[in-house]
């Protein structure tokens, strides 16, 4: 059975064609879902892809989180499924408190859209699963709000916890502890400001991304039966 | 119901031009009706000085779906699907308030292509500024570049590529141009007509207010002066933007097109309402009643005139049928824009504006003369009295540099800095980022259908935009004709065939008739090389005025150039050089290439005078002819064409793409190393590539000079130049952070 997909749309959205269109080419079944429902419907796995919802007014994902889906997201994501914010998405997550941390400003004030380096930091993340730690992707960035941080005690339970899942190799936005993507406790939300569905096709210059969005499909496909009961 | 002359003026209308309007209508305009008329017979929105000279272009060609005169251009690109394209400029509002002037003038042109049913896929912005040592012009180059990113980036449509210049003859005035193309079924086009009497205009998106009214007439139509009181006042002509607004509005407009709901449509653009109702009944050949109360606004007592010119962002005016109007409303209410039936179909021709369905009737004019009547002028022109002067004053003459390399470091600008700040790769379509000769992109959008299957090669298209105001002060026909053709090589560069060009030609104040000649001159320009090339100009923009402090700019025209790839099999190579390569230029026999007008001459000497080079139109066909095919081939591992700053720019560039240096020979002096000639490119090439390369260009009637090798990390040119490639590198990428901060 295929993994289904969930990517949330909220209005000012704008990478969800682009992480159906990655999800696709993988072979997942990705489907659209509005932020105004309150049910995910049947789906494995969710992503909350870039953009900015609601104009980023206030403050990214400061109005989002209050979307209707965002309870339905939070009782998916209690329930161990695999839940990945990229980007603006990520911003979302840490706003709703499904991930600890916030994303402030790049630290040299600009917005950033390059290609970086990234080292996988743990494979017990939904977005990692079964990757190799020290592996290293080329993957763009694309945000101004990039910037990670959280307080030193924080800091330390991610470090301890095995919870930091991407590091930059060469640090473009500041953020503490070069730290690209996080996961909550279970490993099965994961915040990440990178864009894998942007290297996605060698004609775009890399095709590493899909390492993390097979990861998550594998995550995904965890949670189907099929999967869970043995093979006849 | 008179109108006194200081009205007129003060609206920005002549006496002649109101004298004419009253004739038209047979009796004195009243104050709102003398308003439609300032809007729409303005030079931004009438063209009047150049409409007489832009019917010299050519316009047509086997893939132009749409022409001139529409929202946007619309070329097909095979497969059922179709690219539109358009070019603005918003210099003035961005020398005032450079964030805003930026910001609206990114969102306009993406009203102008989904207005056409096209899914915005791709932004560029050519940009010019003051010298990098002036205060204000750093203080404008940055704002603007922060008003692109941050509506651009928001509002979710790649900004792809573009130019950055700064030079002392922008100060004061810049030049933001910005260009879009977006991509549609070709069975989903729709135009900018109201049609069916009966048929309701739906007013969507933002609310109506009090900002940017008389933009068009006050801002786009006059030039800068001395006094900084007077500019300052100017600010609040100048829009302000809201990118979650027209993100919205983008994914509304393009659900009621896909729906089938909408009979036309058209943006509010410069002269908003006015313009858009009048514009949609005279194409229509209809009329229409418009209920002023009906217009959603955001602050309280609106004048009608200031609802009917305000040029507040972020709106469209729908035509449907009202059995449609209800799904209409639905459709804008999921996505949150908001929508009021402001306008009825008629007959008869008349847009009457009511103060109330049942109210008042505040103006009744005939639509289509806001439009086709609007004047016409044959302002004088002449050619400036130092042209020859200038000609002849050679600047091959000045001394030779002492240290050739230096020069040439001091000419590398890295764009990085500025394109960094641009979201370039949204949609998974940007295959070619900024940075190369052109931006090559997919062509897929969603919505959009596409002709090709999961593995096979996808279609692309490729877009560069090209500006020389070096070239066109020496001499504006020639110089256009060379903008033309570089633009067009830049696309061939990355692989495709060069089918279509978009203008933006931004000039100074015509009614000075030097600055006419110079328009006149540069549109014969690029008539001559548009017919050779084969290159219908599908549409265009008008930017006059553009002077400060009783200067006019340099003629800048701008062209941007559409390029097509049918079989996309892998990436271009790119500007680089690769290690072991043989380096080989390819230009036309007997290339003599020349320092007029060349950024060395320019900007290293402050040298301004001289003649270009020739350029030889059946030469440059056959290179673009011949260049996508080898591009194709996958033998060469880079290709950069040579332009500004000659070959040894071009040279460095390469050296700096491939992070690898070069021992060459060839150029024997600064002329030839700086000399700048049309119809050059480098090629990098692998040895066992090289001979069949060389019979490709030979039967393409075109020379092939070996340079040398690359290898090794310094650039080394003969006895001119031996620079270490990292430092070449570090001098180009420094010079706009150093100059722009972080």
């Amino acid at each position: 059975m295929t993994a289904r997909v969930g990517v949330v749309l909220f209005p000012g959205t704008n990478c969800e064609h682009d992480v159906l269109a990655a999800v696709d080419r993988l072979g997942g079944d990705a489907r659209l879902v509005w932020h105004g429902d309150a049910h995910l419907g049947d789906v494995d796995a969710v992503v909350l892809p870039g953009g900015f919802a609601h104009g980023d007014y206030l403050r990214p994902g400061a109005i989002a989180r209050f979307s209707p889906v965002m309870g339905a997201v939070e009782a998916f994501a209690r329930d161990g499924g695999p839940v990945v914010g990229i980007c603006n998405g990520f911003q979302v997550l840490t706003e709703a408190h499904l991930l600890p941390g916030a994303l402030q400003k790049n630290r040299g004030l600009t917005f950033l859209c390059q290609t970086v380096e990234l080292e996988v930091v743990t494979d017990r993340s939904a977005l990692t699963r079964g990757v190799a730690p020290g592996t290293r992707l080329r993957i763009p960035i694309n945000h101004f709000e990039g910037n990670y941080t959280c307080d030193p005690a924080t800091l330390a339970e991610l470090v301890d916890g095995d919870r930091v899942v991407l590091r930059y190799t060469d640090n473009p936005n500041g953020s503490v502890g070069d730290i690209a993507g996080v996961s909550n406790e279970a490993g099965n939300v994961v915040g990440l400001m990178p864009h894998p569905e942007r290297a996605s096709d060698p004609l775009l210059g890399s095709d590493d991304g899909l390492v993390l969005l097979r990861a998550l499909l594998a995550s995904a496909g965890a949670r189907l039966p099929a999967a869970t009961s043995a093979a006849p | 119901m008179t109108a006194d002359a200081s009205l007129h003026r003060a609206l920005g209308l002549t006496d002649d031009e109101a004298a004419a309007i009253e004739r038209l209508l047979g009796r004195a305009p009243n104050h709102l009706e003398l308003a439609l008329y300032a809007v729409m017979w303005s030079e931004h929105c009438s063209y009047k000085s150049s409409r007489l000279h832009l019917r010299r272009l050519p316009t047509e060609g086997p893939a132009v779906l749409v022409g001139p005169g529409e929202n946007a251009g619309v070329v097909d690109a095979g497969g059922g699907v179709a690219v539109a394209l358009r070019i603005e400029s918003h210099n003035h509002p961005s020398a005032i308030e450079p964030y805003q002037g930026a910001a609206t003038g990114v969102g306009g042109i993406l009203r102008d292509i989904f207005t056409m049913g096209a899914r915005p896929i791709a932004l560029m912005d050519p940009l010019r500024f003051g010298s990098l040592d002036d205060d204000r012009s750093r203080w404008i180059a940055g704002g603007v570049v922060a008003g692109i990113a941050g509506y651009g980036n928001a509002v979710g449509v790649p900004t792809v590529g573009g130019e950055v210049v700064f030079d002392d003859t922008y100060t004061g005035n810049p030049l933001v141009n910005v260009l879009c193309a977006g991509l549609l079924p070709k069975d989903r086009l729709v135009l900018g007509r109201a049609t069916g009497v009966g048929n309701l205009a739906v007013l969507l998106g933002s609310s109506t207010g009090r900002d940017g009214i008389g933009g068009v007439s006050v801002l786009a139509s006059a030039g800068f002066t001395d006094d900084a009181a007077a500019e300052e006042a100017k600010r609040p002509n100048v829009q302000v933007g809201d990118p979650f607004e027209e993100k919205r509005l983008i994914e509304a407009c393009l659900q009621l097109l896909d729906e089938g709901l909408v009979v036309g449509i058209q943006d509010l653009g410069g002269a908003g309402l006015a313009c858009a109702t009048s514009e949609t009944a005279s194409r229509g050949g209809v009329g229409m009643d418009v209920d002023v109360t009906a217009v959603h606004r955001r602050e309280p007592g609106m004048e009608a005139w200031e609802v009917m010119t305000s040029e507040s962002q972020e709106r469209m005016l729908a035509i449907v049928t009202p059995e449609h109007l209800d799904r209409v409303l639905e459709v804008c209410a999921r996505w949150e824009v908001r929508a009021s039936t402001v306008g009825r179909v008629t007959d008869g021709g008349q847009l009457r504006i009511l103060d109330g369905w049942d109210g008042e009737v505040l103006a009744d004019v005939p639509a289509a003369t806001l439009h086709e009547d609007a004047p016409l002028y044959d302002r004088p022109r002449r050619r400036p009295a130092d042209f020859e002067q200038r000609a002849g004053d050679d600047p091959a003459r000045l001394a030779p540099p002492e240290d050739p390399g230096k020069d040439l470091a001091a000419l590398l600008i890295d764009p990085a800095w500025v394109y960094r700040q641009y979201d370039h790769q949204l949609f998974l379509n940007t295959v070619e980022a900024p940075g190369g000769d052109a931006a090559l992109l997919r062509l897929a959008a969603p919505g959009v259908p596409s002709d090709r299957g999961p593995g096979e090669p996808p279609r692309a298209m490729a877009l560069s935009s090209d500006g020389n105001g070096y070239w066109c002060a020496l001499d504006p026909r020639a110089g256009t004709a060379l903008v033309v053709a570089e633009s067009a090589l830049n696309v061939a560069c990355v692989g495709a065939r060069p089918v279509a060009v978009v203008n933006c030609l931004n000039f100074g104040n015509p009614e000075h008739p030097e600055v006419m000649w110079q328009l006149s001159e540069a549109i014969d320009g690029m008539s001559e090389a548009c017919r050779a090339l084969g290159l219908p100009v599908v549409g265009g923009n008008v930017s006059l005025y553009n002077e400060s402090r009783g200067h006019d700019i340099d003629p800048t025209p701008v062209v941007a150039t559409l390029g097509l790839v049918d079989e996309l099999h892998r990436r271009p190579p790119g500007v680089r050089l690769a290690a072991g390569d043989r380096v080989l230029l390819v230009q036309p026999p007997g290339t003599r290439p020349s320092l007029g007008g060349s950024q060395w001459a320019v900007r290293v000497r402050g040298h301004r005078n001289g003649r270009l080079a020739p350029l030889d139109l059946a030469a440059h066909r056959r290179l673009l002819e011949l260049l996508p095919g080898l591009v194709a081939g996958g033998t060469l591992s880079g290709v950069h064409d040579v332009s500004g700053g000659g070959l040894g720019a071009a040279l460095a560039e390469m050296a700096v793409g491939g992070g690898v240096g070069a021992r060459v020979t060839g150029p024997a002096d600064h002329v030839e190393l700086f000399g700048e000639a049309p119809t050059r490119v480098l090629l990098s090439v692998p040895p066992a590539a090289v001979a069949a390369v060389r019979e490709a260009v030979a039967g393409a009637g075109l020379d092939v000079v070996e340079l040398g090798e690359a290898g090794g990390d310094r650039l080394v040119v003969g006895e001119l130049v031996d620079e270490a490639v990292a430092d070449l590198d570090a001098a180009g990428r420094d010079v706009l952070p150093g100059a722009l901060g972080a």
